[in-house]
């Protein structure tokens, strides 16, 4: 039903996709697009921008107004072009190391300035693309390259980060709860201001097959199934039983003033226009 | 009447991953011999979309099926 429709918004020539056999990244990809037929926006109105990353790729298969940046750049060049054309719908799509690693002060401060671009965060715990070392979301004890004995550093939580910092949406999905990350997508597409969707994914192919989930994307999904929790369940959780968990949902929607538009207002003020 | 519904593999993008097989409730798809995923009985297919939803190569479609009048 949705594939039919989805696929008339893919640039058909460049698939099959890079992406390994069960990458959850193009699970992600099939709820952005579903959220987009369901808001009925013009995708000539859509400018989709990435960094690098396997999930950098994602613009190269969208047949929208698509931007393809450098590492973690990817909100600084959405930024640029949202100021410059307020009109048009502005959606970056990022891997973890990508949007809070080498990318974490653009994340911050674009969360900061309440600008209406929405953040789609591919949040596989890993560097997919190179091979597997560690980022900044790595669970403690979870093997990377760069943490052949496990990861013993305290990862960032994307959607904490994203609260602490200002966004006016926030919220978590991931590739296993689908059609719920339809939802979650949309709402972010359609709210004004910051919005940031934390989706928990699988690399199954450096993620997987270090972490004893071997390279079967069923087990890494299945992974992500057992680890996340609705948040009306986990508010009812004791600290104890949260450990190893992470809530999904809406954790904050919020309208504030927008940039764009304080942006506009100031320059009508500057010229004695208003 | 039971709704019955069509099923479209898009071979060339298929990947046999599995995760449609995995996620199928009534257990109607398979990898078949080229690593590809096969309908093995249309018929049973309650039309539920986790196939779609899961898979990450656009290489399924599920649809209500026009009756055809015999
Ligand atoms: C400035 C710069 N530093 C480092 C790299 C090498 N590099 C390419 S992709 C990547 C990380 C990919 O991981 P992530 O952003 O989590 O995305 P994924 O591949 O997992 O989707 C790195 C470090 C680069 N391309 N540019
Ligand atoms: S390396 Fe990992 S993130 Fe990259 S395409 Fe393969 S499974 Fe996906």
């Amino acid at each position: 039903m949705y594939t039919d429709i989805v696929r008339e918004y893919l640039r058909k020539d460049k698939f099959p996709s890079i992406w390994c056999p069960g990458c959850g990244h193009g699970i992600i990809l099939g709820a952005l697009l579903r959220a987009v037929y369901k808001l009925g926006w013009d995708k000539n109105k859509i400018v989709l921008v990435s960094g690098i990353g396997c999930s950098g790729r994602t613009p190269g298969y969208v047949d929208f107004n698509t931007l393809h940046t450098t590492h973690g750049r990817a909100l600084a060049f959405a930024t640029g072009i949202k100021m410059a054309n307020p009109e048009l719908h502005v959606i970056a799509v990022m891997g973890d190391g990508d949007a809070v690693a080498i990318g974490g002060n653009h994340f911050i401060h674009t969360a900061r300035r309440n600008l209406d671009i929405t953040a789609i965060v591919y949040n596989n715990s890993i560097y997919g693309m190179t091979g597997g070392q560690v980022s900044p979301t790595t669970p403690v004890g979870a093997r990377a390259t760069t943490a052949p004995y496990g990861c013993v550093e305290k990862p960032f939580d994307v959607v904490e980060l994203a609260l602490g910092s200002g966004a006016t949406f926030v919220a978590r999905g991931s590739s296993y709860h689908v059609p719920m990350l339809d939802n979650i997508i949309k709402e972010a597409l359609a709210h004004k201001g910051f919005s940031v969707v934390d989706v928990i994914t699988t690399c199954p192919t450096t993620f997987g097959r270090r972490n004893r989930l071997t390279d079967d994307p069923v087990k890494n999904l299945e992974w992500i199934k057992e680890r996340l929790v609705p948040l009306s369940k986990w508010e009812k959780m004791s600290e104890e039983e949260r450990k190893g968990k992470l809530p999904f949902g809406i954790f904050r929607k919020q309208e504030l003033p927008e940039l764009t538009e304080l942006y506009h207002e100031m320059d009508l003020k500057v010229r004695g226009e208003k | 009447m039971k709704k019955k519904y069509r099923i479209t593999i898009y071979r060339d993008w298929c990947k046999g991953c599995g995760l449609c097989v995995a996620y199928c409730p009534v257990k109607i798809l398979r990898i078949d011999e080229e690593r590809k995923v096969s309908v093995m009985d249309e018929d049973r297919c309650v039309g539920c979309l986790m196939c779609e939803y899961r898979c990450p190569d656009f290489a399924i479609d599920v649809k209500e099926r026009e009756e055809v009048k015999v």
